[in-house]
């Protein structure tokens, strides 16, 4: 995984509440065996309508996506986060996400960074006044800022940590085999089996 | 101080905890299916790496198939391919797996049930958010992603970070007409379906204690439609009496039994935060917008956002109306639909298939809409064919499917038209969920079938 210490880019303003993982990426768009090429299913119902923000010319460079609260709900399709990352986004900015969705941007380095949703109104307010904007997204110091303002955000330190290094949670993991083996050497017996199949 | 059911399970399968550092947690059950695996055994073969525990993983495919000529190749290439990388993938690596057209394939949380692989007390995962509605039987289930699946299927664990606790009390006694769907629709209304985001759920209470286990499974289903990633209820002798005789019940089942009457919530443990519902009170209750949230009692009319306080739900009711083609002071009642929808992981199991088939026996629905009956599995499906349902549902004029998750999500080849209006008995009322432009309200099994029968939204009251 690459590393993730800090990232500078525009903002684009998402002012919807709810933004769920069919919205960020409709089921028909999951049957790909693959982890890329999902931007094209990006928000794909509302990428019609010109209006939509990422059609507007001005946010088209935009790598930090600035939502309403609750965003990602839903199924658990890490889809949703590759969509975002194939699209070009770094980081996500909202008061509240769902915990699925948070849990995987954040094992595959989308940064989603929680700030209340007063800070989120002025940072929508800025980059619609000036969407060059530059957001800057600061995992070393947990903090985002934009123009003057800094804003700190929490994250536990090991996905931190984790995040700054760049590593591979099953390499990590792998290190704890012995733990697992000597776990496993407990269980009870009558925990049930899928093998061999009964009949 | 004592420890909730959630907290007693979690406890047990730590294999490794440190000050600062998430829990590293056994997984005794690995659920896998077509859409969140192909990237998973893809990284596996990348960094040659095995499944650590086939005896712990089983497949089955769901979301991808289509529910009729299944004898023939699934007409998606796409589709199809997805489906074949879960067979070639399953074979590699040693996987059992239930294909199209056998006896035990179905939708993945009907299936672990039913085979008796999902018992009180286990840690339960799946690449599929629904994965909440093993929490029905007492054990700790819950939805991960492919990086997760990846990970389990490489160590049978997972590092992850531990939840809070939610007690969800609802006492009382449900009026008839009123189900497991409606509490937990009405739940999700309650608290928001950001209401349980970090907790995990115990649903406690005598109207829960009364519900059967098909009931439980329906409303920790949707345990993640209020936010929670988990939800679960006590298991007691409804729960054990179900397991017993299943194909994978414990062979010792005497030592397992000792063992799940521990597990229980402490008198004196403590929960983060409760809420108290009223069940006497509980109407049927149907969804009006598009996310599940956005429910109100049958008897309700479309709601008025301009009466909403809060701006961020005034303005998410306002797009919702916009899409759903609503207009606020509708009687619920009056809306007409298109398509009647009875299926899912929420509600595709016999005891569902029984209610809306109670309904319908010996009647006909209206010549105004469609109705499609999708069985949760195939032994479902086979089971209600034993008992005759399936020509409750023909004579009535519905269609009788085999099994998958069909119209709850826009992947297979069941999917609303643009604009087209359904009451289904699934889980997600989102824009374009059930299909591009499609509109959902989400409904229960019974309101499903007088619906049917009346064209607009009913419930057998209504009849």
């Amino acid at each position: 995984m690459e590393k993730f210490i800090k990232h500078t880019g525009s903002g684009v303003p998402l002012r919807r509440s709810n933004v769920d993982t069919d919205q960020i990426i409709p089921a028909v768009y999951l049957k790909r065996v693959t982890r890329s090429g999902f931007e094209d299913g990006l928000f794909s119902a509302w990428r019609n309508d010109p209006e939509f923000v990422l059609n507007q010319e001005a946010y088209k460079k935009g790598t930090v996506l600035v939502a309403g609260v609750d965003f990602g709900t839903g199924s658990s399709r890490e889809h949703a986060v590759w969509a975002l990352q194939n699209y070009g986004f770094k980081a996500v900015i909202s008061s509240r996400f769902a915990d699925i969705f948070r849990g995987n941007s954040l094992k595959g380095g989308l940064l989603t960074v929680i700030i209340d949703q007063s800070d989120v109104e002025n940072i929508w307010a800025a980059i619609e006044a000036d969407p060059t904007t530059q957001i800057m997204v600061d995992l070393d110091t947990r903090t985002v800022s934009y123009n003057s303002t800094v804003l700190p955000f929490e994250i536990d330190d090991y996905t931190r940590w984790r995040l700054m290094e760049g590593l591979d949670d099953i390499g990590l993991t792998l290190k704890e085999t012995d733990s697992i083996d000597s776990f496993e050497g407990n269980r009870a017996s009558y925990k049930p089996k899928t093998l061999p199949i009964k009949k | 101080m004592g420890k909730t059911l959630a907290e007693k399970i979690w406890g047990e399968h730590i294999v490794r905890s440190a000050p600062g550092e998430p829990d590293l947690v056994y997984i005794d059950l690995h659920l896998i299916h077509e859409v969140t695996s192909p990237q998973a055994f893809d990284g596996l073969r990348l960094a040659g790496r095995k499944v650590r525990r086939t005896d712990l993983t089983i497949a089955t495919e769901d979301h991808n198939t289509p529910t009729l000529n299944i004898d023939k190749p699934i007409a998606d290439p796409v589709s199809k391919l997805q489906v074949d990388t879960l067979r070639a993938n399953c074979k590699e690596f040693g996987v059992r797996i239930h294909s199209l057209g056998d006896a035990e394939q179905g939708i993945v949380h009907v299936v672990g049930p039913q085979l008796g692989l999902t018992q009180p007390g286990m840690t339960i995962v799946c690449g599929d958010s629904h994965t909440s509605t093993h929490g029905a039987f007492g054990a700790l289930a819950f939805g991960i992603g492919t990086s997760e699946v990846e990970h389990v299927l490489a160590t049978q664990t997972l590092p992850l970070a531990r939840p809070k606790t939610m007690a969800i009390n609802v006492e009382g006694k449900l009026k008839a007409g009123v189900t497991a769907k409606d509490i937990i629709l009405a739940i999700i209304a309650k608290i928001g379906t950001g209401g349980g985001q970090g907790y995990v759920i115990e649903y406690r209470g005598s109207a829960i204690r009364e519900l059967s286990m098909e009931g439980r499974m329906t409303i920790c289903n949707m345990s993640i439609e209020a936010g929670a990633r988990a939800g679960l209820i006590a298991p007691d002798e409804k729960t054990f009496a179900y397991i017993k005789g299943k194909p994978h019940a414990p062979e010792e089942f005497d030592a397992a039994l000792a063992y799940w009457k521990t597990l229980f919530t402490d008198a004196d443990a403590q929960f983060d935060v409760e809420v108290n519902l009223d069940a006497d009170a509980l109407e049927p209750f149907v969804t009006w917008g598009t996310n599940p949230g956005q429910g109100l009692p049958l008897n309700a009319n479309v709601p008025n956002p301009a009466e909403i306080s809060d701006p961020e739900a005034r303005g998410a009711a306002e797009r919702a109306l916009v899409y759903m083609g609503l207009e606020a002071g509708t009687p619920l009642k009056k809306i007409a639909i298109d398509t009647v929808f009875l299926g899912s992981c929420t509600n595709g199991r016999i005891e569902d298939l029984r209610a809306a088939a109670d309904v319908l026996k010996g009647k006909k629905i209206s010549s105004t809409l469609r109705m499609l009956v999708v069985p949760g599995s195939a032994r479902v499906r086979l089971q209600a064919e034993q008992e005759g349902l399936d020509k409750v549902f023909l004579d009535a004029g519905a269609e009788w499917r085999n099994a998958g998750c069909s119209m709850c999500l826009g992947m297979n080849p069941d999917q609303l038209a643009v604009g087209e209006r359904s009451a289904s008995t699934s889980n997600r009322n989102f824009e374009g969920r059930q299909g591009k432009g499609g509109r959902t309200h989400l409904v229960s099994p019974l309101v499903a079938a007088a619906t049917a029968l009346r064209g607009t939204l009913s419930s057998p009251a209504d009849l």
